[in-house]
């Protein structure tokens, strides 16, 4: 066969199972919370007795409308609860309740930032309500031991389009939707602890001489963490591939409809799985235990209130509002107590220059150390800003800044107070400041001569003495003051 | 017989209250009369002899101390063994559920507790509610205590027994399609289902969870007012049930109601019905006349009743609820599986699937297997919409029927059964065959409306008949108002079945 | 529709439902599955056009609770009707992964 020009396209949708922070579970009251002991936040209800109801909880429902708000979803006025049935011992009453036909929002979409500067339009198909399965222990090698904490946590299943093209798309998709269900609070969106899944749905649509070939649909079950997410869709994009060349009419979507695969952690491969035949009659139908819910203008209303600013609209007011760089925007909206912290720093009079400075410098240091984010410093509005200013007026310098962030950090305190305590005040005697740039001058000759003679180490040699009466003055002098005296005293010939 | 077992429930309550006996001798009374007589009659799964007596002792001290023991005070009240309690086992007459112990306690139990009723033990059923005849029970059948050849009804045979038979004041059943009415009518005692709603599930094991409904079994309709008082109201953990205020229905119970508008289904009234219980219906529209009452016919056409060429019944309203109610079951019935409680396969299991089809295969008998078998298919992919989704919108019309029959009438009446008790063994051998004993009762169900049936006299062979009187949604002070009009008028009010022991030809 | 059901439906639909079944069994359900499915079948005859389906008796809707946290179960009396536990788990044969 002769060569020919081959085109390959790669889909991907994605379905993404959040589980909601709650502080009980989707239909009972009992906890939802990770690590207990096993069995311990169970009741009638989520083991399935004979005899016992779901009530559905009221934050669940508000919650999953609210994703839907800021995934610009409609918001039926009407949706309902199905039963969805398959046998697992994680499953107590073997059915699922979720929604089939009528979810809670439908139709929206997310802009995702790519890592290039850009950004691309994944549209949201639906994200519905349900709840989740108990856990399956293992370690034992004779059984299988059922942990039914965890069984009716409220579960907020976000399904995509199959509008991503790259490993890269999906997972930047996958980490926009971490950082937004963080936003809104309604998610701790912790991978460790099994509140993100994923499962991404992958094919080929390859164009060779005219034709285009599509591959079977590869959907990947159940992967907890973005380097998974990633690795899946790269080795299936490979396998599909390697697989079409072998054979190209036979692999194919029609004639292989869509498979099932598991990801091997191990040896990053996604993995073939067995299947029962009767595994995908599901039995969908209406529960009759719970009644519809109904959504009408004015919750509609209440939710998008609730909503408050999203971050990619944050992101581009601090760039106009506060002339941020696009990265440094980008580093405010990681999460939005950061950026709640500037917004409330200025408000109280801080130059958004200083604050921004401050956080992105040592404070996004400290944070790093402490593996935090830059909200959970315990650093507030009030002593920012205080801090800001005070560098703004001249009345510390920059090193000053950061001890007193570390300290702020440490013991908390008003910044004016450490200033004070440590010492670190900027001297405003003029003349005590002149006396230590003589004393820099005096004692480092050949640096003040390349600055007099104003040749090519001029700019490196005034870097320098400005340090060294730093250094004498114990890190009280006032930058601006230091500049202006060496200049003066160096200019003249 | 002791005379405190001819009192109504609340002639006993009465009694009690006057001083005239205590709770604990009405207790001891009625445990020896279920001692020597529910050998033959079969109605009780379990009686709860401590329990009941630290109940009654309870009701006695508070008498005592002058505190006010409730509503039901002292009255010794039998419970169909699906409704579920703390103690005792709850095993809907299953062997899946042999020895299942419930850590909690359903709604309508708690609260005839609360007003002081006294529970005696859990009543024979057919296994998960479903049959008619309360021949489909692991403890083996229940007998109709006016002749011990013929079944009592079901589902909540046990409970009609016991009630018709003496072994306890009043009691508790379950309706899903029938199974307190049907039971009441063959057993000649009043049985209410309730607007759907309006009493909690929440510890009634399901069966079909749109459909089922606690109520009253009682000896007269003023017994059964008085158990709706205490088991009707919102639930907060039954999100079905409705949150409107329950009026208190013995109120205005003797107060006849003044141009009664009764409707007359004339699909209901066909050559098809046996011609004693149409003569029987027939009299009671005449009393009802007698009294005021504007009668006129009305149609529910699709609760119509037609006759095959064969001879054979058939209705829309039966085919729908078989779909409905066991599409529901299927999926109900799926928690059982051997894995968190219940009864769980001995052999060896080579996998979870294993365990489970056989776990379920064991502890199910098989009417209970038909239904989910039945539920499962009409489910399932490619069948989903010529039956489920059809039959959703076929209850529909027969909602709309009633809707429209309520615009001009105050209450329907017509049979509650085809027959008067049939015979053991009669019917079990053709599903379909039992499946007609709900006739006339099944519809009501699928709309949801109250529904009772009270005796309205008896057959040739000394056979309670019973007459349904079916109710708007949440009219059940109508339907239970026009009960007692009838009662009191024809005199035909607490038949008492012929000593036991005797067995009609 | 045919008046029986063949015994490989049968099979498959006790797959399904998980419930063991022998010849015989399947046998028999067959005969009276297709009887009982052949009576239902009238509901063919009616004309349920633009008919909305009822699901539930009585259509209300929200009925929310508080997200307040209530009782729970201790794991021994969330255990005491497993037919088998493993320490505090309920136990089954092996399985693989979780649903
Ligand atoms: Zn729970």
């Amino acid at each position: 066969m002769s060569e020919q020009a081959t085109e390959v396209l790669a889909i991907v949708g994605l379905e993404i199972h959040v589980e909601l922070a709650t502080e009980t579970k989707m239909f009972c009251r009992c906890r939802n919370r990770f690590g207990d002991p096993p069995n311990t936040n169970v009741c009638p209800v989520c083991i399935g007795m004979p005899g016992v109801l779901p009530v559905m909880n009221s934050k669940a429902v508000e919650y999953s409308l609210k994703v839907g708000q800021a995934l610009n979803c409609e918001l039926p006025s009407y949706s309902k609860w199905d039963r969805k049935s398959y046998y697992y011992p994680d499953l107590p009453k073997n059915y699922q309740i979720s929604q089939y036909d009528l979810p809670l929002c439908k139709d929206g979409y997310l802009d995702v930032p790519l890592p290039d500067g850009s950004s691309k339009r994944i549209r949201v198909l639906r994200a519905h309500l349900e709840e989740d399965a108990g856990k399956n222990i293992h370690d034992n090698p004779a059984h299988t031991g059922v942990d039914l904490n965890r069984a009716g946590v409220p579960l907020l299943e976000i399904v995509s389009q199959p509008d991503m093209n790259t490993p890269q798309e999906a997972l930047s998709f996958a980490r926009e939707m971490q950082r937004l269900v963080r936003w809104l609070g309604v998610s701790e969106a912790n991978m460790q602890m099994g509140h993100m899944r994923f499962e991404p749905n992958i094919n080929l649509h390859i164009t060779r001489g005219g034709t285009v070939y599509k591959t079977p649909i590869v959907e990947v079950k159940n992967l907890n963490s973005f380097k998974a997410l990633e690795g899946a869709v790269t080795h299936e994009l490979k396998r599909q591939y390697a697989q079409w060349l072998e054979d190209p009419e036979g692999f194919s979507l029609d004639r292989k409809g869509k498979q099932n695969r598991g990801w091997d952690d191990q040896r990053n491969i996604t993995v073939f799985q067995r299947e029962k035949e009767e595994a995908h009659d599901y039995r969908y139908f209406p529960e009759p235990d719970l009644p519809a819910v109904v959504v009408d203008d004015a919750w509609r209303e209440s939710i998008r209130a609730s909503i408050g600013e999203l971050p990619l609209a944050r992101r581009e007011r601090f760039i106009k509002q506060h002339q941020l760089g696009s990265k440094e925007a980008e580093a405010m909206i990681q999460d939005a107590d950061t950026g709640n912290l500037l917004d409330d720093a200025t408000a109280m009079g801080a130059p958004p220059r200083r604050v921004v400075n401050l956080m992105l410098g040592r404070m996004s240091a400290a944070a790093n150390e402490k593996g935090c984010a830059l909200g959970q410093l315990g650093v507030s509005a009030a002593q920012l800003s205080q801090l800001a200013i005070m560098l703004e007026e001249g009345k510390l310098n920059a090193t000053a800044g950061d001890k007193i962030i570390d300290h702020m950090i440490a013991n908390g305190g008003s910044p004016l107070e450490i200033a004070g305590k440590l010492n670190l005040l900027a001297e405003s005697n003029t003349a005590a400041v002149e006396q230590w740039v003589d004393q820099a001058i005096a004692a480092n000759p050949d640096p003040a001569q390349q600055v007099r003679s104003g040749d090519k180490k001029a700019k490196q040699a005034f870097g320098f003495l400005v340090g060294q009466v730093m250094r004498i003055s114990g890190g009280k002098a006032p930058p601006s003051a230091v500049k202006e005296l060496l200049e003066s005293k160096l200019s003249a010939k | 017989m002791n005379n405190l077992l001819k009192l109504s429930a609340l002639e006993l309550k009465n009694a009690i209250s006057r001083g005239d006996t205590t709770a604990t001798e009405a207790l001891e009374a009625y445990l020896h009369e279920i001692s020597v007589q529910d050998g033959a009659l079969r109605a009780y799964n379990e009686v709860l002899v401590d329990e009941a007596r630290d109940q009654a002792r309870r009701i006695d001290d508070m008498r005592k101390i002058g505190e006010s023991p409730g509503l039901l005070a002292g009255i010794p009240i039998a419970i169909k063994n699906n409704l579920c309690t703390t103690w005792g086992r709850t095993t809907c007459s299953s062997k899946m559920l042999a020895n299942f112990r419930a850590p909690y306690t359903a709604t309508a139990v708690a609260r005839i507790r609360q007003a002081g009723a006294v529970v005696l033990g859990k009543t024979n059923m057919d296994e998960f509610a479903m049959g008619s005849s309360t021949e489909n029970s692991a403890h083996g059948a229940s007998v109709n205590p006016w002749d011990l050849s013929r079944v009592p009804g079901g589902s909540s045979g046990g409970s009609a027994s016991a009630v018709a038979g003496s072994l306890c004041s009043a009691a508790l059943g379950s309706d899903t399609g029938g199974s307190i009415r049907q039971p009441a009518a063959l057993c000649g005692i009043v049985g209410l289902k309730p607007t759907y709603g309006r009493v909690s599930r929440y510890g009634l094991v399901a069966y079909g969870s749109s459909l089922d409904q606690i109520g009253p079994m009682t000896r007269d309709v003023a017994d059964c007012a008085a158990v709706m008082n205490v088991i009707a109201g919102h639930d907060p953990a039954d999100a079905t049930s409705l949150d409107r205020p329950v009026p208190d229905y013995l109120a205005n119970l003797d107060e006849p109601i003044k141009g009664l508008r009764i409707g007359l289904p004339r699909e209901f009234l066909s050559d098809a019905l046996d011609p004693e219980i149409h003569r029987a219906i027939e009299n009671a529209v005449e009393v009802y006349r007698s009294l005021g009452a504007e009668v006129k016919e009305v149609s529910l056409p699709h609760s119509r009743i037609d006759s095959g060429a064969g001879g054979e019944l058939s209705s829309f309203a039966v085919a729908c609820y078989y779909i409905v109610a066991t599409a529901e079951a299927s999926s109900n019935l799926a928690r059982y599986d051997g894995v968190h409680y219940g009864h769980r396969t001995e052999r060896d299991a080579a996998d979870i699937i294993d365990l489970y089809s056989r776990s379920r295969a064991e502890g199910f008998g098989d009417e209970v297997k038909r239904r989910i078998m039945l539920g499962t298919y009409v489910l399932s992919s490619g069948y989903y919409d010529a039956y489920y989704l059809k039959a959703l919108k076929v209850r529909r019309l027969i909602k709309n029927d009633f809707d429209e029959a309520f615009e001009t009438c105050d209450i329907l009446l017509c049979p509650t059964t085809p027959s008067p008790a049939f015979k053991m063994n009669e019917k079990t051998a053709d599903p379909l065959e039992m499946y007609l004993a709900d006739i006339y009762t099944i519809s009501v169900n699928l709309a949801g409306v109250p529904a009772i049936s009270i005796p309205v006299g008896l057959s040739s062979r000394n056979l309670p008949i019973g007459m349904q009187l079916i109710g708007g949604v949440f009219r059940e002070d109508v339907v239970l108002r026009a009960a007692r009009m009838f009662e009191k008028a024809s005199g035909i009010c607490r038949l008492t079945p012929p000593p036991l022991g005797r067995d009609a030809e | 529709m045919s008046n029986k059901i063949t015994p490989e439906v049968v099979r498959h639909i006790g797959k399904l439902a998980r419930i063991e079944l022998d010849d015989q069994q399947v046998e028999m359900l067959g005969r009276q599955l297709g009887d009982i499915l052949r009576y239902v079948d009238k509901l063919q005859a009616l004309n349920t056009d633009g008919v909305a389906p009822m699901a539930h008796a009585v259509e209300i809707h929200n009925v929310l609770a508080d997200d307040a946290p209530g009782q729970s179960l201790t794991a021994d009396e969330a255990l005491a009707n497993a037919p088998a536990r493993d320490n505090d788990f309920f136990m089954v044969p092996k399985v693989l992964g979780d649903s």
